[in-house]
């Protein structure tokens, strides 16, 4: 199974290495014709204006939302979910996004770095009730659309959501050692139709 | 609970920076224009380095209405500098609420002994070195992430070079030594026995590094990225140029593409002109930076 992992900028590494252990081949992505092997992406950590800058000008955009709406399993954690997202919930911002998964985001939603913080949380779909999260000047989201389920919230936001094959975590699965979510959105690509309708192993 | 100012989550900041450019500003003008061209962090200080270096005196931490300023109009992480060892302009810039501290040497060092005690922050630290063991000892003190020092201000990339060749140089030495070695290796190199076994066996840093001192063209920044470098500073290098917003956009592109040398010489036309550099053979010994610090 091939993940690629969007190479502009962030914790690159740290994703691919938990692939890797995981028995996935990971690869490192950002040009447009890279795409066509992979069976899924993961848009890592990093700073959403940088990159969204940079995706925008490589063609790498449309290239991710064509596939992306042919149904490619993606997964982004903090920046790669602020990508994700149709709506930012202040609207003043403006920065070129993926806007690919129906829900609002809120950037920097628990302050700046100060307020970072570890914690542990209830993710039920991978029946675990003390998973391991890292926030780090986190965003948290709202659901905009009736396919979106909220996989795990965080005093009452939501911060694991899931759209058909696309997840967002709001924290940093990649840098606190606990494979689980990992794994999960491996079992998503398996488990999605889009290998078999591309004719890509899986 | 929730556990704030955990070693992973002060270290986390820095992983999330990798592949970047983080670009010294003055005024908020500044900042606004580095975070358009696709720097992900900015560094608010009172004179870039070249100007400290022209026009001596004391350097000091800015003044924290800049800071504060430069922190309203960018939503990406603000970092500021303190003197070294100078733990309450650190305090300072903490209750600020800046999200990276630079205890740095192109500050007047207030303390020729001692480096301020890193673990005692919140607010996660990056500090200069010149060696593995200068990084090793700056770890052990608590900080988070490092960049080499290279020269600021010099526009000159050859002391930057020379410092991360030699912080890899030691990285490799150490993966080849057996471990009856590494205490003689710590005692040579100065630096804590444990940190010294850590990067025998991971056989990398255990924080983030960046470049720094003397970036001021796309290519040498893709430079330091091919050497090894996790990301790089950018100094007097942007806003001493002649356009400061094309040279920031095509040194956040070149660290992007620095494996890709057709996409790099697209990146480098017609920039307009570098900051002026300076020879630092010819800097005499009390003008030199990267020697403040231990």
């Amino acid at each position: 199974m091939k993940i690629g992992i969007l190479c502009f900028q962030g914790d690159v590494a740290e994703h691919a290495e938990v692939v890797k252990t995981l028995g996935a081949q990971p690869i490192k992505v950002k040009y447009p014709y890279e795409l066509e092997v992979l069976n899924g992406l993961i848009i890592p950590g990093g700073e959403s204006t940088t990159v969204g800058a940079l995706l925008e000008e490589s063609g790498m955009s449309k290239a991710i939302q064509k596939r992306a709406q042919e149904g490619m399993p993606v997964w982004g954690t903090c920046m790669g979910a602020i990508l994700m997202a149709k709506q930012f919930i202040e609207n003043s911002i403006h920065q070129p996004v993926l806007g690919i998964m129906n829900i609002k985001v809120k950037r920097n939603a628990y302050g700046r770095q100060k307020e970072s913080f570890e914690e542990e949380i209830s993710i039920p779909a991978l029946k675990c009730d003390s998973f391991p999260s890292v926030f780090i000047r986190a965003p948290w989201f709202e659901p905009n659309g009736s396919k979106v389920e909220i996989l795990a919230q965080y005093q009452g936001k939501p911060v694991l959501v899931k759209e058909e094959h696309l997840l967002a975590s709001a924290f940093h699965p990649e840098i606190a050692g606990e494979p689980l979510l990992h794994k999960y959105f491996l079992e998503m690509v398996k488990t999605s139709k889009y290998s078999s309708s591309r004719g890509l192993s899986n | 609970m929730p556990k704030e100012g955990t070693v992973l989550v002060k270290r986390g900041l820095a992983q999330m920076l990798k592949g970047g450019v983080i670009m010294d500003v003055t005024t908020p003008e500044q900042a606004k224009i580095a975070e358009e061209a696709g720097a992900v962090s900015v560094m608010a200080l009172e004179r870039v380095p070249a100007d400290i270096r022209k026009e001596g005196g004391v350097a000091r931490m800015a003044d924290p209405s800049i800071i504060q300023k430069i922190m309203e109009v960018v939503t990406i992480p603000v970092m500021a500098k303190c003197r070294i060892g100078h733990f309450v302009e650190a305090e300072i810039l903490e209750s600020l609420g800046v999200d990276f501290i630079d205890e740095s040497e192109v500050l007047t060092p207030a303390d020729e002994q001692y480096h301020v005690n890193k673990h005692l922050f919140k607010v996660p630290f990056v500090c200069g070195c010149r060696d593995l063991g200068e990084a090793l000892r700056r770890i052990g003190e608590g900080a988070s992430m490092i960049r080499t020092k290279g020269e600021a201000g010099t526009g000159n990339i050859v002391e930057a070079v020379r410092h991360i060749r030699a912080v890899q140089d030691a990285v490799k030495r150490l993966t080849v030594l057996s471990e009856e070695e590494w205490m003689t290796e710590a005692k040579n190199l100065g630096a804590p026995y444990e940190l010294v076994k850590q990067v025998a066996q991971e056989k990398k840093l255990p924080v983030v590094n960046f470049a720094a001192g003397g970036v001021a063209t796309p290519a040498d920044a893709a430079l330091m990225m091919q050497l090894g470098c996790d990301g790089v500073f950018v100094g007097s290098g942007i806003f001493k140029s002649s356009d400061p917003a094309k040279r920031a956009k095509a040194i956040v592109q070149a660290v992007a593409y620095y494996d890709n040398p057709k996409k790099l010489s697209e990146i480098s036309k017609g920039l307009g002109e570098p900051m002026a550099g300076l020879d630092v053979r010819k800097l005499p010994e009390e003008e030199l930076l990267s020697v403040r610090g231990w």
